[in-house]
């Protein structure tokens, strides 16, 4: 899930409208980011291959004996579509934790809330984060539990969770919506069609050397 | 909505324009770097074909692979090499400046801003680490951002957001003995919970915050990102600019100080600025807080019982279960006594000069446990040679202390300081999280470099106000 490499002009040309396979249902709140991807497998340089650390030390023991976790459970390889509970992605800023999700296989995450720094940077990898109340989150991971191959359609603009026979309202942030629909999230692309008013801005500003402004670009 | 404040002001003065998702274009009037965030977002620049837009309002340093006891290259870790290498590349491809170990001028990135004089009022401050709100101590507007952004910043000199609410904090009254702004924000946290501040900017102001240096005031703005917060800030004031005629920035040009000096007082917030909410604190009433569980909302006065799960809401009850478990701790009683294997004086919330002063005067004269294991990492390299040209270190060494150099260190265990099985550690860094500090089974518990020091000396928390000659804030 990339935006279009061609940034120079234009947006990307993909769109996230719906979302749909299967779930898996992580509970608890307040799950950190050093949780999601702890910090001695950020020594990278690149976001390859960090799928398979995802959870890892809820996932593993100190001897590498596997741990019961839905990220080591077999009914759950295939799943794409994460349920979480409250505050999930709190703590730091790395995007390492929605790289590890995305490279495992997540494309999408229900959950009842999340931390502003974790839900930006799903959406810049075209990741929806939709909320909604905890019963509602509850009810669909008992379902996930009991429906491992149960197929769930995440509508992205109809801010609606459709599985079984159920759908329920769910809510996704304005913002969010707009981009993932219209495929604006490569914001890259849409602010590189501004360098003028930039630099503009930027001269606007006393603290701002001019010589500190780039001479017009040949972009 | 908001009006008037610092936040409006300053996000109005560097809006470029308003996107097709609806956010806002922000000029980036500072990015500061470091090795773990960055090289992924160069590399995104390197596949399609990008420069970075303003190398020259960029600032790179190395915080949290570094080693801080043997320093030599290549580092022991390879990982680490790797990542430094990267970092060493990229900047010098792009003509960005970086402070190396080798330069002096090292050290985490929170901590290097500001006493370079980089980090100033009324500028927009991004960084790929949560902890850049503390920058917004000096009144700036500071966030921390994922690599994704970085690659904007890099490459347009702009990130794309949306305005948030702002809540003022009013923490009046004084601070009493042994009380410190980590305990003011402990104490915020605490109450506004670990997602109080989601949607929201934190203003922090009042006679108890305003009374505060500007280390105690980073302190503060620092673990708003704790409180769910993207930001905070403290209104500029005479302590912010005494402190930055001492700064390089304006050390010999006094005259760019007066040239700067409208501007700032511009962005202040508005006597009658309005804000979307006001949460009041009575500075004069905290004690020291320390955490009992695994998050920095799980806080107690260091008098007071733990709190037992069954009065709590059924969520937080939960998840104080695990912790408490996790912790070993028992609902009811004090964290008074809880006893400490490792002892951690460090990180950008507390690892400044000041910090160091005040905990080397808990310590001078005394040793440190014989069970315990205390290390001391500064804040930056400066703060090191300042540190230890005013005796503080051999203060420290004498002790029976640990003496490092400057890094993250064991704030998050990304290089060989870490926590081994299940050791307890009194910390003064920002996160108890589970397997912060290197190992998933170690114990954290959060306080001030005070109470860091007094846990150091009895092997145990301990209330620093209960020792003989309390240091005086
Ligand atoms: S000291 Fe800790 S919190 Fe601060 S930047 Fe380093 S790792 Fe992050």
């Amino acid at each position: 899930m990339t935006g279009a490499s061609d940034g120079s002009n234009g947006g990307p040309a993909e769109t996230v409208e719906f979302v749909s396979g299967t779930g898996i249902p992580v509970r608890g709140n307040d799950i950190d980011t050093d949780q999601i991807i702890p910090a001695r497998f950020m020594k990278v340089v690149t976001f390859d291959g960090l799928g398979e650390f995802a959870f890892f030390d809820q996932r593993f023991t100190d001897d590498d004996e596997e741990r019961e976790h839905p990220f080591n459970d077999e009914r759950f390889q295939e799943a794409n579509v994460l349920a979480v509970n409250a505050n999930f992605g709190c703590g730091s800023s790395r995007e390492h934790a929605p790289q590890a999700l995305t490279r495992w296989g997540i494309d999408a995450v229900v959950g009842e809330s999340f931390a502003e720094i974790f839900a930006g940077n799903c959406l810049a990898l075209g990741i929806p984060t939709v909320t909604a109340d905890h019963g509602t989150i509850v009810e669909l991971q008992d379902w996930i539990d009991e429906h491992p191959d149960g197929e769930i359609e995440i509508d992205v603009e109809g801010e609606t969770v459709s599985y079984g026979d159920r759908t329920v309202e769910v809510a996704v942030d304005d913002a969010q919506r707009k981009a993932l629909v219209e495929g604006v999230w490569d914001t890259t692309a849409l602010m590189r069609a501004n360098t003028e008013a930039v630099r503009e801005t930027a001269r606007s500003l006393p603290y701002v050397p001019a010589d500190h402004i780039p001479a017009r670009a040949d972009d | 909505m908001s009006e008037g404040t610092l936040y409006d002001k300053v996000w109005d003065r560097h809006a470029v324009t308003t996107l097709p998702t609806g956010q806002t274009q922000l000029f980036v009037g500072l990015h500061l770097i470091h090795e773990v965030t960055s090289p992924q977002a160069f590399g995104m620049l390197e596949e399609r074909d990008m420069e970075v837009a303003y190398p020259r309002r960029t600032h790179a340093t190395v915080d949290h692979i570094v080693p801080t006891a043997d320093q030599s290259r290549p580092y022991r870790d390879d990982a680490a090499e790797v990542m430094m290498a990267e970092l060493e590349e990229n900047v010098r491809e792009s003509g960005i400046t970086f402070d190396h170990p080798e330069t002096g001028n090292q050290g985490i990135v929170h901590v290097i801003g500001p006493e370079q004089g980089l980090t100033q009022p009324g500028m927009t401050i991004v960084c790929g680490d949560s902890h850049t709100s503390t920058h917004g101590a000096f009144g700036s507007l500071a966030f921390g951002i994922g690599t994704s952004q970085i690659r904007d910043v890099l490459a347009t000199g702009c990130v794309a957001m949306e305005k948030k609410q702002v809540r003022k904090i009013e923490v009046t009254g004084e601070l009493g003995e042994g009380v410190e702004a980590k305990d003011v924000i402990l104490e915020i946290i605490r109450r506004l919970g670990t997602e109080g501040g989601v949607g929201y900017v934190y203003e922090y102001a009042g006679s108890a915050i305003d009374s505060l240096g500007m280390e105690g005031r980073m302190s503060i703005c620092n673990m708003s990102i704790e409180g769910g917060a993207r930001a905070g800030y403290v209104n500029p004031d005479e302590t912010t600019y005494e402190w930055l005629r001492e700064t390089d920035a304006f050390r010999e040009k006094e005259e760019r100080f007066e040239e700067l000096l409208p501007y700032w007082e511009s962005v202040k917030s508005d006597p009658d600025a309005e804000y979307d909410d006001v949460v009041r604190i009575d500075g004069g009433s905290l004690e020291p807080v320390v955490t009992w569980g695994t998050t920095p909302g799980q806080g107690v006065g260091i008098t007071q019982p733990i709190p037992a799960p069954e009065e709590m809401t059924e969520e937080k009850a939960e998840v104080a279960r695990r912790a408490q478990e996790h912790m070993r701790v028992t609902p009811g009683e004090t964290m008074e006594g809880y006893e400490v294997d490792v002892v951690f004086l460090g990180s950008c919330t507390n690892a400044r000069l000041p910090d160091l002063r005040r905990a080397a005067r808990i310590v001078e004269g005394r040793e440190v446990h014989p069970e315990v294991r205390a290390m001391v990492v500064p804040g930056s390299q400066r703060v090191q040679r300042a540190a230890e040209e005013e005796g503080l270190a051999d203060v420290f060494r004498e002790a029976g202390f640990d003496w490092r150099n400057a890094g993250c260190s064991m704030c998050l265990g990304m290089n060989e300081d870490q926590l081994e099985g299940d050791e307890a550690c009194a910390s003064s860094s920002n996160r108890n999280f589970v397997g912060r500090q290197g190992s998933k089974d170690g114990r954290t518990i959060l306080m001030n470099p005070q109470m860091v020091a007094a846990a150091a000396i009895e092997g145990r928390v301990t209330d620093v106000r209960t020792l003989p000659e309390v240091a005086r804030v």
